[in-house]
């Protein structure tokens, strides 16, 4: 039972990486690299500036603000200096490496034993165990949800979704499709800062090699999401992929009962992606939708 | 045929040149001079290459002018952005993919182009108060059936919907100057003639000031004051009102004999 509560309580944690990503590789419609270098940053920073004494909220929002400036730089790279997006990423995360050490202090690794955190808090400590990571979660993830579902409703939002939708046709009523780009990267990178000081946090410390594979397991969320829950509307896709965040932590929760270890996850998790991702071409090819549709439905109607 | 009164845009010694500064450096516009008037339904003719939709690029901003200057009214906008020049411009393109958001609805890319132009800002955009509006805006459209798709994502349109709906989002918020570029060419005989009807209706009841590119003499014939024809780049024949008026389809032809 503690297992799942466990599973869950990461699923929302991690569920920020998602939503972030959700904002790139959904709604303007390419991957980013950045965020595998983003990740370890925010928690790089939000470790050592409570190290030093800052408050763990204060600690959390800087890292925040940490991640958008990585994602300024890759919009810079990519909308002004017509680097690739993909490689605009790849660079912006491969610089990201060497600035987390400087920020750790040169040590690939800092503890937060002993100091306070966002779990520390009186009422969290009172929580059964793993209850804690539940509701600071719950609380982070609705949060982002709610703000992130209010302005996709605005104005700017609209040119926001307009913007990855149709970038011809955002330019030709007026909207500047550069400054909508670099706005997603720096509000989807800093969300996962924050997701990055979050986990960090819950962990008890910072590593700089925290970051690898964690696009792989924000895009899974994605699209388990999208898999599992099929036509939504947009507001409901963002909250699906918090569903599919809590998903893939079950599927990874299995994976370990079944003997594996976590040095395996990162393979696994490219494969479960991988799966994912071809579902579409499996269904059509061995004709899933009918055996499925059959499957549940009555009798008469076959 | 030359007016007096200050031209709505002005176009003069316009060189537009492309792969600029490449051994491939070609000259598109060269030296072209144009006055666009208050009211103009002028329609552009050329074969291929003449520098028609080079002209539009660069009367839009996408393509930036080697030498000359673009004039609105009285203001210098040789090197406004695209982004700001739509504050007065509105444009159609032929590929129905490009004038519509595929995965919005059709009222939210209604919503979206009502505020061509203006800044976006962090209000919220209420579209269900803007609903009662585009049913009727739409319902101008006779027959296309688009009032009754509002809530339909543009992807699922027919190409006649879509060019439909790319036509009532240039318009809906009145451009100082609207550009159409073969915005019927890819539709079936029937509905570009349908589109092609509903448009010179809009533009002479609202009195737009609008260019019209098409490959159709009859249909540049038959529509607007003035026709202006475009060869390697200078505008080489343009005739408007009365003198247009009287203009045939065999004078067309043998003018378009004697440019090449």
């Amino acid at each position: 039972m503690s297992m799942i509560v466990s599973s869950i309580g990461q699923g929302l944690l991690w569920a920020t990486l998602g939503v972030a990503l959700f904002l790139t590789f959904r709604i303007l419609d390419f991957p980013d690299m950045t965020v595998e270098g983003t990740f370890p940053l925010g928690a790089a920073t939000a470790v050592m500036a409570i190290s030093h004494g800052m408050g763990p909220l204060t600690a959390s929002l800087l890292a925040f603000a940490a991640g958008a400036v990585t994602g300024l730089v890759t919009g810079l790279l990519y909308t002004k200096g017509k680097v690739p997006i993909l490689l605009a990423g790849i660079l912006v995360m491969t610089a990201c490496l060497s600035i987390n050490l400087r920020i750790m202090g040169g040590s690939s690794n800092v503890s937060l034993l002993g100091k306070t955190t966002l779990f520390s808090a009186p009422f969290l400590q009172s929580l059964p165990k793993y209850f804690d990571s539940v509701f600071v979660g719950l609380v982070v993830i609705s949060v982002i949800t709610v703000l992130l579902i209010v302005f996709l409703q605005t104005n700017l939002g609209q040119a926001f979704i307009v913007t990855g939708d149709n970038r011809e046709m955002a330019r030709s009523i007026g909207i500047n499709t550069d400054n909508m780009t670099i706005m997603g990267l720096m509000v989807s990178n800093g969300i996962i800062g924050l997701g990055g000081a979050l986990i960090a946090q819950n962990n008890g410390y910072a590593d700089v090699s925290m970051g690898i594979g964690i696009i792989v397991i924000a895009l899974a969320s994605i699209i388990i999401g999208e898999v599992v829950f099929g036509e939504l509307t947009l507001n409901q896709r963002l909250v699906a992929v918090t569903l599919g965040s809590i998903l893939y932590q079950f599927v990874r929760l299995l994976v370990l009962q079944l003997g594996f270890n976590t040095n395996d996850m990162n393979l696994l998790s490219a494969l479960i992606l991988a799966i994912c991702l071809m579902l579409p071409q499996f269904s059509k090819a061995l004709h899933l939708n009918n055996v499925l549709k059959k499957g549940v439905a009555r009798y008469d109607e076959n | 045929m030359m007016k007096t009164s200050t031209p709505l845009l002005s176009l003069e010694n316009i060189v537009t040149k492309v792969n600029t500064g490449t051994p491939n450096e070609v000259m598109i516009l060269r030296h072209l001079n144009l006055n666009i008037y208050d009211g103009d339904f002028i329609t552009v003719l050329g074969s291929n290459g003449a520098g028609k939709s080079t002209l539009f690029n660069t009367i839009s901003g996408e393509l930036p002018v080697a030498d000359g200057s673009i004039k609105l009214r009285d203001q210098d906008i040789t090197h406004l952005s695209v982004e700001k020049r739509t504050a007065f411009l509105a444009r159609v393109f032929q590929d129905p993919k490009m004038g519509t958001a595929p995965r919005m609805t059709v009222a939210e890319n209604l919503l979206l182009a009502s505020q061509r132009g203006k800044r976006r800002t962090l209000r919220l955009r209420h579209l269900k108060q803007h609903m009662a509006h585009f049913k009727e805006l739409t319902a101008t459209m006779d027959n296309n059936g688009l009032a009754d798709r509002l809530n339909t994502a543009t992807e699922n349109l027919s190409g006649g919907q879509r060019q439909a709906l790319s036509f009532l989002m240039a318009t809906e918020q009145r451009p100082d100057l609207l550009l159409l570029d073969e915005h019927t060419a890819a539709l079936d005989p029937k509905t570009s003639e349908q589109l092609m009807q509903q448009t010179n209706q809009r533009v002479t009841q609202e009195k737009l000031t609008c260019l019209m590119i098409t490959h159709h003499l009859d249909d540049a014939l038959k529509y607007g004051n003035r026709l202006i024809v475009l060869d390697q780049g200078q505008i080489k024949f343009d005739v408007r009102d009365a003198e247009k008026a009287q203009l045939t389809k065999e004078q067309l032809l043998s003018f378009f004999d004697t440019i090449e």
